[in-house]
């Protein structure tokens, strides 16, 4: 019994690992863009699993949250709108799919070289230090009565704020940076993804948005006007 | 717990289909998940190497990557958009205005 409980983060790896390569290859084997979506699903929360195993609680929730959650909703999404009926003859790989089968196995042997067993040892490093924050709390001095003193006391198993604690203090700068990158990206998005109305639709589109172009129009007349 | 190479093949192997996925499909949208599961590899390696020199830093780099991968999506969605209302298909192979 106690074997069998040694050896469960192996056992647990190789079924996980398992899976996720499996439909991460389905991801690319699989002719309708839905199928493959679906599999990427599968394949992320296996990875957010292995990120669990290794002391990385934070990391595998936001997987799960972004990943999972959020790019996965917007890859259906995307699928369902442009809605592309594809004919059961056509061909699905590009025309240099004998050259990428071929960077593949090339690129698999260099992994396979550089990743020898025995290549990376195993070190005994101090692992204590991915979920342990250490506290500044103030307490009544012992020495001097009335007056305070700080103490130091340490807590472990809290990845979260192990975590938040490095992004806010030693990454606060890539941190902003992060959040102005995902401003940026939006309006990007926004901008490039959203339609003019062309004077073909404008007999096919509905009366509200007929009426917002109008408005729109009105609007700018008016501040010409006003220059 | 297994050893590091056992994640580092791991995660080599993911990439490896990653990048052939990249190379050979036409759909763009089956691209885009493509070069999500390379980053996802490149992440599990940044975790493992987190975990394995018990120092926090692979965890915050892997947090900036979802991040970036997050951007990424959404940019690389709205342009497949705009190329299919442009085209009516999402072929790689069929956008080729740009080349020389």
């Amino acid at each position: 019994m106690e074997q069998l409980t040694a050896s469960m983060p192996l056992i647990v790896f190789v079924m996980i690992g398992t899976v996720a390569v499996a439909s991460s290859i389905l991801v690319v084997a699989m002719r309708n863009p839905v199928h493959s979506a679906l599999f990427l699903l599968l394949t992320f929360l296996c990875v957010a699993v292995l990120f669990v195993m290794q002391k990385a609680e934070f990391v595998g929730a936001v997987q799960v949250l972004v990943y999972a959650g959020g790019i996965m909703v917007l890859f259906l999404f995307v699928v369902m709108l442009i809605n592309v009926r594809h004919l059961p003859d056509e061909r699905v790989l590009s025309n240099f799919w004998k050259g990428g089968f071929l960077v593949g196995i090339a690129v698999f042997a260099l992994f396979v070289t550089l990743v020898r067993p025995g290549v990376y040892h195993d070190e005994n490093a101090n692992k204590s230090k991915l979920s342990t924050v250490r506290d500044r709390v103030v307490i009544n001095s012992t020495k001097h009565p009335g007056s305070v003193g700080h103490k130091r006391v340490t807590r472990h198993n809290v990845n979260s704020e192990a975590v938040a604690d490095a992004l806010y203090t030693d990454y606060l700068v890539p941190f902003e940076v992060a959040s102005l990158f995902l401003l940026v990206a939006m309006i990007g998005a926004i901008v490039i993804g959203k339609r003019e109305l062309s004077a073909i639709e404008e007999e096919t589109a509905p009366d509200y948005m007929l009426a917002r172009v109008e408005t729109e129009r009105e609007v700018k007349e008016a501040m010409n006007a006003g220059n | 717990m297994p050893a590091i190479d056992a994640w580092l093949m791991l995660s080599g192997t993911i990439f490896t289909v990653g990048l052939v996925g990249v190379i050979i499909r036409r759909n763009m949208i089956t691209v885009l998940m493509c070069i999500e599961l390379m980053l996802n590899a490149v992440n599990i390696n940044l975790v493992a190497f987190s975990h394995r020199l018990g120092s926090l830093e692979g965890q915050v780099f892997t947090i900036f990557i979802i991040t970036v991968a997050a951007g990424e999506a959404a940019v690389g969605l709205a342009i497949i958009i705009q190329l299919y209302r442009l085209r009516s298909s999402i072929n790689v192979d069929e956008a080729r205005e740009l080349n020389g």
